[in-house]
């Protein structure tokens, strides 16, 4: 979306007014970042009832602990980003584990392939909010090379920039894309990309 | 990441690469997209024999590092041409760093999805509240009333954040009951939003806050909504759903702090004022109706409010019944009735009940003589019986009152007027 990032400001102050108990802050906040937090927690566990829950854990934590966000760190969006991520990857695996026969939750095959799903689980999970954080431009492109099939040359001609211009947003944005295999602590919603 | 460094790297590599009869000078016309005819196409044209299909080894295209290095994100897209795809390729035996790069970048291709629907189900919004509400009630609660409107707002913001750039162009029938008869007015999508925020802008005006007509002077909600209209040169686009949807949060949260008293504040609509807490049913009324409007325009699957959303917006059309009846009879529009004289306030009068079916529904007892009698099922004279959302219908005059599927015992006079009354609630 071409929408700017919203300022620190209404961060802080949508931090004050959930501290107040304000249920309008409340409402808003959730208007705000309910897609976001549900699209990664569905991206990591795959189904719909899952994220509903993850959603509820995320906007119940938040609004019952306000103070836990700090403003200097980093936008809000990215704190909820990190929190989504975080308790969705804990519930899957701990849905995994519980999922595995008794005498397997031992082996080390069944160890290692739940590390593997849960790993890939949330590389998806982070590159989804890299793409939906990605300066404009960059995903513009993306979204014309990948979605719709275009070549560089005709990207360059619809987004009205020069071949150059489209072949550098092309590979920034993938470049951008791939730190989400990048697996740091804390996972890359540093707000960086 | 310096191009510098993986430029050298190449020139050493590079040079024992290339095929002997390509010119490599690196010069300046590499830097443009290169055009070297393809080497069937040309042999045909001179209508020279073709060569042994064998005979002919594809050329690389020969480019400097630095356009090799550019062209990576869109060879990793498969967005480049053949002659650019293979030239990458052939790069990429030759150099490291070109290579890490390339694996890393075909590796995050394979991260791109399409996005996947983002249609959240409209209920978990309420659940998500309440079970935050429940762990730690609000210090400052959103008002019972307001909770219809704050509802309401988000359900139909949910929809436009769904639909496409185009879809707010699609033409929109704004359909109302002018008191004789069904009148309607053409807009877009966009356009239905400036109605909503500009009808809105009444409240937000009565609570001390903006505008968002500006300078613009006009009384009423069709006014309102035709200056605002007008005061663009433009037609509305989807620029118009930000200032809605701020001023429609600004109004939930003022409302939030105003509390109990403030209900009493009286809202002007022009020619009626309601109080504050009517009137933001009212906008929640119709904030749905006109959602259901765009709704239906883009075929989109739209439900019903909140059973006790529905109710309390029900309620409020069974308490202006009175005065809309006492208004068309003023108006020669419905009949004297039985008993012409007023019936003093605050007495009992002849009354119809009506019923209303469906989860949001209930039974209210309509004085029909004045609108300062009470109901009573003493003097009831007559029975209506409608399901929930028909009656939402009638009074939003998207149904005729002559039509309306209403059960009906008892006077007939009185039901038709009544049914009327209801359809005139409706504006544009």
């Amino acid at each position: 979306m071409a929408k700017k990032d919203v300022p620190p400001r209404w961060d802080r102050k949508m931090q004050q007014r959930l501290a107040r108990g304000e249920a309008a802050a409340l409402g808003e906040l959730y208007d705000r970042f309910a897609s976001l937090v549900h699209g990664l927690a569905h991206r990591v566990l795959g189904d719909e009832r899952a994220a509903d829950g993850i959603t509820r854990e995320v906007f119940a934590q938040v609004w019952e602990h306000p103070d836990a966000y700090d403003p200097r760190q980093g936008p809000l969006r990215s704190w909820l980003a990190a929190l989504a991520h975080r308790l969705a990857v804990q519930r899957l695996r701990a849905t995994e584990t519980a999922a595995l026969a008794p005498g397997d939750s031992g082996s080390p095959e069944a160890a290692e392939e739940l590390e593997h799903k849960v790993r890939r689980a949330s590389v998806a999970a982070r590159a989804d909010y890299i793409v939906h954080s990605m300066p404009a431009p960059l995903r513009a492109a993306l979204d014309l090379a990948y979605f719709q099939r275009r070549d560089y040359r005709q990207t360059a001609v619809d987004l009205g920039v020069t071949e150059d211009e489209a072949r550098r947003r092309l590979r920034l944005g993938l470049q951008l894309l791939s730190t989400a295999h990048d697996a740091g602590t804390p996972p890359g919603y540093g707000g960086g990309a | 990441m310096t191009g510098a460094e993986f430029s050298e790297a190449h020139d050493g590599a590079g040079a024992g690469s290339g095929d002997g009869d390509v010119p490599h000078d690196g010069g300046a016309d590499f830097g443009r997209s290169p055009r070297i005819p393809l080497p069937r196409a040309s042999v045909e044209d001179g209508g020279q024999p073709l060569p042994e299909p064998a005979g002919l080894p594809p050329v690389p295209l020969e480019l400097p590092h630095d356009v090799l290095k550019s062209l990576l994100g869109a060879w990793a897209l498969a967005a480049c041409s053949t002659a650019e795809s293979l030239a990458v390729e052939v790069h990429l035996g030759d150099c490291g760093a070109c290579a890490d790069e390339a694996r890393r970048l075909r590796e995050a291709v394979g991260l791109l999805h399409q996005p996947e629907s983002l249609d959240l189900d409209p209920g978990l919004r309420t659940r998500v509240l309440e079970a935050c509400l429940d762990r730690r009630p609000a210090r400052i609660p959103i008002p019972a009333w307001a909770a219809p409107y704050d509802a309401e707002t988000a359900r139909l913001d949910a929809l436009l954040q769904d639909i496409g750039d185009a879809e707010w162009h699609t033409p929109v029938r704004l359909r109302w009951f002018d008191g004789e008869a069904a009148a309607s007015r053409r807009t877009t999508v966009a356009g239905v939003i400036a109605h909503l925020l500009s009808v809105d802008g009444l409240v937000a005006t009565a609570l001390g806050l903006e505008d968002p007509l500006g300078e613009v002077r006009a009384q009423g909600p069709a006014a309102r909504t035709e200056a605002f209209w007008q005061a663009s040169h433009f037609p509305p686009t989807r620029a118009v759903r930000v200032p809605w949807r701020e001023q429609s949060h600004r109004l939930v949260q003022t409302v939030s702090f105003t509390g109990g008293g403030a209900g009493r504040l009286g809202v002007a609509y022009g020619d009626f004022e309601l109080p504050l807490h009517d009137s933001m049913l009212d906008r929640a009324f119709e904030c749905w109706v006109h959602a259901e409007d765009i709704a239906e325009a883009v075929d989109y699957p739209y439900g019903p409010p909140a059973p006790r959303h529905l109710h309390r917006m029900i309620d409020l059309a069974a308490r202006m019944l009175p005065a809309a009846l006492a208004e068309r009879r003023r108006a020669g529009l419905a009949s004297p009735g039985q008993t012409p004289h007023l019936v003093p306030a605050g007495r009992p009068g002849r009354s119809l009940r009506l019923e209303i079916e469906g989860s949001g529904g209930g039974e209210w007892l309509i004085p029909l003589d004045s609108p300062g009698a009470v109901g009573s099922s003493e003097f009831e004279v007559a029975h209506v019986a409608l399901d929930d959302v028909e009656f939402c219908r009638l009074a939003a005059g998207h149904v005729p009152p002559e039509e309306a599927a209403a059960g009906q015992l008892g006077d007939r006079a009185a039901i038709r007027d009544v049914l009327f009354a209801a359809a005139s609630l409706s504006r544009m």
